[in-house]
């Protein structure tokens, strides 16, 4: 057997050790994505220690200093009703990174595994996904939105539904064609061969091989569900004031934009800005973590 | 032949890879030269740099490589100092290269005519009217029967040895002096192998150009080269005539690969290396046992599918006329054979001669149309294959893949994989328990223990090869199907798996049902050989009988398609 030893095995190849090796090497690799990377650990803190550290409270009025421009006191300025923007940015943080977390995590659950189990399965279950899919498409994606926020409530839990909803199309398409590729690998035979179910398959077997795909799916979607949630709040569709929502701000302050109270608009549109693009750019991150082909 | 300045000169090649372990030198201090006119063989398994040094050639190594020492001569110029535009102009026009996988060389959407046309125009060597006349004729010069319409297809219509023709033209199409030929057979069947290495080697002959073939195949090196070179982990091992190699190898590694290379009149244990002792005593030879409990009986078994496309729905609308074929193909068409308790039997036939098709059928992966499948007594075919998976019949029939990479799961361990079927349908219970009898499996398979714990793409294609035979006897079958089980392995991992598979028969007396295109692997480890061919059996016999006095024309074909040197090899 001496012709087929390899050199000898790497340290190891399981556990948490391994892991994070394998993820400082992506990192170090590609700077894009460990400046990406950096991004969201900035976001997730300020959504979890954000309404902690943040020096005024983000739902105080104080007329006396309302619509004041950026300063020492407060950075990002004032609004209209004298709260302090810089506050509102980061409380808003948890709100908006909740909403993208829980209809993306809602979403992959719905769309991916109806895709999965439509490329996989084929024939009847196919169409019917297929068939809703094509449905939902057919809707502008945001006018869905609004709909479907608009016949439930103005609640958060329908503005995750909805924005779950407006992704399913996006989700069930990639988890299917990815799944009907191997459909018929070896390894899906074999394990017919090992006494396994379609469902267990389906499961063990073809899911764990599409998460790469589906976690770049995940993590673009991400992006887009803080910017749909934030445009349901913006026409007076989603979360109400006076809570903290850049979606919210940002509507409040466009009308002082022309006045030239530029800032109550300009960093709830930064922060909403710098989350998508941080989210686009982990995706390609992401792939690269999950991908096994990379793990040697 | 050759003349005083040599073609091709490549003088101390070192070729580096920028790798996340630090540099791989992939190439280290080749030496290769070529006259014009000659034909050269660069030999070697994969890993040995054989395709590496090519691209070096050409310059079309990947971003992560570069030439890091040594010299490349084309006819004077330095290519390795030579602008990106020289090259250009140099690659097509002076020397050009076929590729492994003739689908993938050419464009999907694009007519083959307009793609001769492409190259034609680039290096401009025509243009206008003449152009057309250009491409038919050079698809006329490759052997193509009408070229005139044949240029309007689209490769998807042509069958991979008319593909691989299609390669053949785009690279001769501007006259080159050098034609790489990188694997152009393998994935190829025997007989079309046969008609497209005569198709090079007459077309360049003919013209004086220079070929360098690279190939893991020895017999198909000496049969068509003047020379050959044999490469072993980046560096040449040995260089000399096809003759000489063939009758008298001298390094130690040549040998090795040529006895490992499997040929008519050998036996299984000839293939290891010499120094190797066979794993267990020299067993008397099992061809001419007698075997005589039917284990699986097929009858009359028929698969039809329906033929997609145009005759479809919408289809039926737009369709002139009737259907110039019939509704259904007939993928196996009505065909019987035995296979007895502790034989091995071979299924052998060309690409598409639907031995895949019925061994799928006999695992119960698919449905039958029509026929008896009978094993061990039982009707099994009448069994929906989606219930079969989950019955206690399923742990006796087993399957090793074709492709090790393919068939393994690439998100399971080794460990994962082989106890797959173990967890779903075997007795033993309990992690450790259900470990113990993975390690044993892989003890049984020579797979070293601590690979057990890797991930496929850690393992080499050997030691993939291995977990497939390990899950596949996990359960102690009766019945094993081996799907071309070696089909993507080198030669020496060939000759461990093969002789692996027979000690496993012996030691757990298993009934082998070895489907291969591979004459000369099937009689090394069979005792009985099928030929199938369009669906049915054209013949059926002892090994011996079919190998050495065949029946059927088909049978003398294939046997002949199989690359020989003419010369004596009686030396070794």
């Amino acid at each position: 057997m001496s012709n087929l030893a390899l050199p000898k095995p790497a340290a190891s190849n399981t556990g948490l050790g391994a892991a994070l090796r394998h993820a400082r090497y992506i990192l170090s690799d590609n700077a894009v994505t460990g400046f990406a990377f950096g991004l969201f650990v900035l976001i997730v803190l300020a959504a979890l220690i954000g309404p902690y550290i943040v020096p005024y409270d983000p739902l105080a009025s104080d007329t006396s200093v309302a619509l004041k421009p950026p300063s020492w006191a407060h950075w990002f300025g004032t609004d209209q009703l004298g709260r302090d923007v810089f506050s509102r940015v980061i409380v808003a943080t948890r709100l908006d990174f909740f909403i993208a977390i829980a209809s993306v995590a809602l979403v992959f659950l719905m769309g991916g595994l109806a895709g999965v189990a439509a490329g996989f399965f084929g024939g009847w279950t196919d169409r019917i996904v297929g068939r809703i899919a094509d449905t939902i498409m057919a809707f502008p994606l945001f006018v869905l939105a609004m709909g479907i926020v608009a016949a439930l409530g103005n609640t958060v839990e329908n503005i995750i539904l909805a924005t779950a909803i407006v992704n399913f199309p996006l989700y069930a398409r990639v988890a299917r064609s990815e799944a009907n590729i191997r459909r018929d690998a070896g390894f899906v035979q074999a394990a017919r061969l090992s006494g396994n179910g379609e469902m267990r398959i389906l499961l063990a077997q073809v899911l764990p091989n599409i998460m790469p795909i589906m976690m770049v799916q995940m993590s673009l979607t991400m992006g887009y569900a803080i910017l749909n949630a934030a445009g349901l709040s913006f026409i007076g569709l989603g979360v109400r004031p006076p809570t903290a929502e850049w979606g919210i701000m940002v509507a409040e302050g466009a009308a002082f934009m022309v006045s030239g109270e530029w800032w109550i608009a300009f960093f709830p549109g930064i922060a909403l800005m710098i989350a998508v693009f941080c989210f686009n750019l982990l995706g390609d991150g992401m792939r690269d973590i999950v991908d096994p082909q990379r793990r040697t | 032949m050759t003349e005083v300045v040599p073609l091709l000169d490549v003088q101390d090649l070192t070729v580096e890879f920028q790798t996340r372990r630090g540099v791989v030198r992939a190439v280290q201090h080749v030496n290769i030269m070529i006259g014009k006119g000659e034909t050269l063989a660069i030999v070697g398994e994969s890993g040995s740099g054989k395709s590496v040094t090519s691209y070096a050639v050409m310059r079309i190594l990947d971003r992560a490589g570069r030439i890091a020492e040594g010299a490349v001569h084309f006819t004077g110029l330095d290519i390795r100092d030579a602008s990106e535009d020289q090259m250009r102009s140099l690659r097509g026009r002076e020397m050009s290269m076929i590729f492994q996988n003739p689908r993938a060389a050419l464009n999907p959407i694009r007519k083959v005519g307009l793609q001769i046309e492409d190259v034609l125009s680039q290096h401009a060597q025509a243009d206008g009217a003449a152009l057309t006349d250009k491409a038919i004729e050079i698809l006329d010069q490759v052997r193509i029967a009408r070229p005139r319409e044949r240029y309007h297809a689209y490769p998807f219509e042509l069958s991979g040895g008319m593909c691989q023709r299609v390669v053949i033209a785009l690279a001769l199409a501007c006259r080159p002096q050098l034609l790489i030929a990188d694997e152009p057979t393998t994935g190829l069947d025997v007989t079309t192998q046969k008609t497209v290495m005569d198709l090079i080697v007459e077309l360049t002959r003919e013209r004086g150009m220079s070929t360098v073939l690279i190939t893991h195949d020895l017999g198909l090196a000496a049969t068509y080269c003047d020379r050959v070179v044999v490469m072993e982990k980046g560096h040449v091992v040995e260089t000399a005539q096809s003759r000489a190699i063939f009758i008298a190898p001298e390094h130690p590694y040549t040998r090795k690969l040529m006895r490992a290379t499997p040929r008519p009149g050998m036996a299984l244990r000839d293939l290891l290396p010499e120094d190797v002792p066979a794993p267990v005593p020299q067993t008397p030879v099992t061809n001419g046992a007698v075997y005589d409990t039917p284990l699986l009986v097929v009858e009359k078994l028929v698969k039809e599918y329906p033929r997609k496309g145009i005759s479809e729905g919408l289809g039926k609308l737009f369709r002139r006329g009737p259907s110039p074929e019939p509704e259904v193909f007939r993928a196996v068409d009505g065909i019987s054979f035995t296979v007895n308790r502790g034989e091995s039997v071979g299924l052998v036939g060309e690409s598409g001669c639907g031995k895949s098709t019925t061994s799928t059928m006999v695992m119960r992966l698919i449905d039958k149309t029509d026929g008896t499948i009978m094993f061990d007594g039982e009707n099994i075919g009448d069994i929906p294959a989606r219930e079969f998976a989950t019955l206690p019949l399923r742990k006796r029939i087993q399957m090793v893949f074709q492709d090790p990479t393919d068939s393994l799961n690439p998100r399971f361990t080794a460990v994962r994989a082989i106890a797959d079927p173990i967890l779903r349908l075997g007795t033993v219970k309990g992690r450790d328990a259900v470990r113990a009898r993975c390690e044993e499996l892989a003890h049984q398979v020579g797979l070293p223990l601590e690979f057990l714990d890797r991930f496929p793409h850690q393992l080499s294609g050997g030691q993939k090869a291995r977990v497939g035979i390990a899950r596949a006897i996990a359960l102690n079958p009766d019945l094993v199907i081996l799907d071309e089980p070696t089909a993507a392995l080198d030669v020496s991992v060939q000759a461990v798996v093969l002789n692996l598979l027979q000690d496993l028969k012996e030691s757990l007396g298993m009934s082998y049902l070895f489907v291969s295109h591979d004459l000369n692997v099937v009689q090394l480890l069979c005792d009985r050989v099928i030929v199938m061919r369009a669906g049915q059996i054209v013949e059926q016999g002892p090994t011996e009988q079919v190998l050495v006095a065949p029946q059927a024309d088909y049978t003398r074909d294939l046997l002949a398609a199989i690359p020989h040197p003419t010369f004596d090899q009686s030396g070794h």
